[in-house]
């Protein structure tokens, strides 16, 4: 993949970072879809791999708070390429990557359900692993791992009612 | 009460391309369709997960899984768990192949930490993954066969689960959640009576493996279930992201073995099995394939294992000292204390990464986000049963109600996984 061609496609807003064989991309939340649609229209960047968020509230010199990674993996040539973008409260939203790929149907609604990032687009974005009644998101990094909380708070049905 | 239509997922129904003017159409003459719940206790779910199943008489005209039963935060364990911790929960993700989820994480948290296994373990550890490889393959086409009435094949596969579950105590002292495999190496070496168990397991697998075959593959009961039901193309298994024997079946010729070479693969001879036809007799195919294949590694690997240590050593100092040297000398006991203590163990960069290895199902990733403590800032999975299961309600609309338990075996969905 030309780093240089693809950085000029998008107006030299992107950022390229390595790590062991990992190749980063970081791109503006504003450029993602562009950056993602010229991925897999133009680069044959055909498989979205994974999607995921990891919350950067603790992290050392962090500034933005959630970072969005995709993992998208061209099956000819065998290139795989990590695109991070960044979002921030008060109302993290993204555009949805489902019009390009449809693995990006479950694994963005985990990354809504966990982290409650909102998904433009999406066909059908709501809650899949804590139910739907749940407030909080749970990977968040200010949602304790252990303790009292809403667990304790959920309505309790008797078989009668249900 | 109509039931389906009006909140029709775009992607799910065949018959819903029309939008809002035609499903409402159709919910007005659908009234005859009625729901099963399919699940959550289930005997051919195996394991805990629920689908809705709209059906017009027996046939399926829209499934919609619903999941998170077993969702039991497993991911944010791993920010408090450090490297070396988190191996047992890790194990409890994909039971059916505890080991090949060991070796994925310690793989990716090797690569973080840019430590380089030893020629002993990189084969072990090969070894281990292509017996966890059976494992999954095993009881995957063995329940299948269960699940469409042929109880025999599970029982010849099944019992060959138990010689495996030998070979894996023997080296674990563990059957089941093994958490055999350690930052830089295992907890234990293996001995020669070891590799004399594998060597035997090896031999005599290939006799039961053709007897299944001869039990299964032109059983016209058996291919009638399976032949032609769940197609899943080459096109929508790439767009959906299916990895492992599933995209092997559909034509995808795809094995990180292969491609992104890790542990011992690049020096082993094997090939990939692959079919162009995508349904669930092809997925069963692959799979039969691909133990025999496993057993070419195992023989290779077995005959070629290196001499020499099995643990890394990092400053004159293994990874984690034996446990005689721990209880019996001062020294290991503070070796030990020093990799066991936070801020104390490993030099961890402050980074990211997605490293993935081929488990029996398909790609398994983690993503580790480092803080520079020696655990995980975010340790993100990259369940391949997460990713499978979301083609089900793509896969299902069309075929009848006796079609979902083959479809749903032939995926292979894990539900501990699948929720993590």
């Amino acid at each position: 993949m030309d780093f240089a061609a693809l950085n000029e496609h998008l107006g030299g807003v992107l950022k390229s970072e390595s790590f062991r064989d990992n190749t980063r991309l970081i791109v503006p939340a504003a450029q993602l879809d562009d950056l993602m649609s010229h991925l897999k229209h133009h680069l044959g960047f055909d498989m979205l791999s994974d999607v995921t968020c990891c919350d950067y509230l603790e992290y050392p010199g962090a500034t933005d708070r959630y970072g969005v990674i995709y993992v998208v993996v061209n099956t000819k040539t065998r290139e795989r390429l990590v695109v991070k973008t960044f979002v921030n409260d008060p109302s993290p939203t993204l555009p949805s990557m489902y019009r390009h790929w449809k693995t990006a149907d479950w694994t963005e609604r985990e990354v809504y359900d966990l982290f409650g990032i909102h998904f433009t687009g999406h066909p059908n974005l709501q809650r899949i692993l804590c139910p739907p009644e749940f407030e909080s998101h749970a990977l968040r990094k200010d949602y304790p791992l252990k303790g009292r909380g809403e667990r304790h708070n959920f309505p309790v049905i008797t078989r009668a009612e249900s | 009460m109509p039931v389906v239509a009006s909140s029709l997922h775009p992607a799910t129904s065949r018959n819903a391309a029309g939008g809002s003017a035609s499903s409402h159409a159709e919910a007005a003459n659908s009234e005859y369709l009625w729901t099963l719940n399919f699940g959550p206790q289930h005997p051919a779910t195996h394991t805990t997960l629920r689908l809705v199943l709209t059906l017009d008489g027996e046939k399926v005209v829209k499934a919609e899984p619903d999941i998170g039963y077993l969702h039991s935060g497993f991911e944010k364990l791993g920010e408090s768990l450090d490297f070396n911790q988190y191996v047992t929960i890790v194990d409890r993700m994909n039971y059916i192949s505890p080991l090949a989820n060991e070796i994925a994480w310690h793989h990716t948290v090797e690569k973080l930490l840019g430590i380089e296994i030893t020629p002993r373990c990189t084969y072990l550890r090969t070894i281990l993954a292509e017996l966890m490889r059976l494992h999954d393959h095993l009881l995957c086409v063995g329940a299948v066969a269960l699940d469409l009435g042929a109880f025999t094949a599970f029982l010849y596969f099944f019992q060959q689960r138990e010689l495996i579950y030998d070979i894996v105590e023997y080296a674990s002292g563990q059957r089941f959640h093994t958490s055999y495999t350690r930052v830089g190496g295992v907890l234990f070496d293996v001995n020669n009576l070891w590799a004399d168990k594998v060597r035997s397991f090896a031999k005599n697998f290939p006799k039961i493996h053709s007897e299944v075959d001869r039990l299964l593959t032109k059983n016209r009961i058996f291919v009638d279930r399976v032949k032609g039901v769940g197609v899943l193309s080459r096109e929508d298994a790439i767009n959906m992201g299916c990895t492992g024997p599933i995209a092997r079946a559909s034509g995808v010729v795809r094995d990180l073995r292969k491609d992104e070479p890790y542990l011992a693969y690049a020096d082993l001879d094997f090939k990939i099995a692959a079919s162009k036809n995508g349904d669930c007799y092809a997925r069963y195919l692959v799979r039969m394939q691909e133990m025999l294949e496993s057993i070419k590694i195992i023989n290779q690997a077995i005959e070629n294992i290196p001499a020499g240590p099995v643990n890394v050593e990092l400053e004159g100092k293994s990874v984690l000292p034996s446990k005689p040297a721990v209880y019996r000398s001062i020294e290991g006991l503070i070796h030990h204390f020093e990799m066991i203590m936070p801020n104390r163990g490993f030099k961890v960069p402050v980074e990211e990464l997605y490293a993935c290895t081929e488990s029996p199902n398909g790609e398994l990733g983690f993503y580790i986000v480092a803080d520079g403590e020696p655990r995980a800032y975010r340790a993100r999975c990259r369940p391949p049963s997460f990713i499978h299961f979301a083609t089900f309600q793509h896969l299902m609309p069309g075929y009848m109600l006796s079609d979902v338990p083959a479809i749903l075996g032939s995926l292979n969905i894990i539900a501990a996984e699948l929720d993590r």
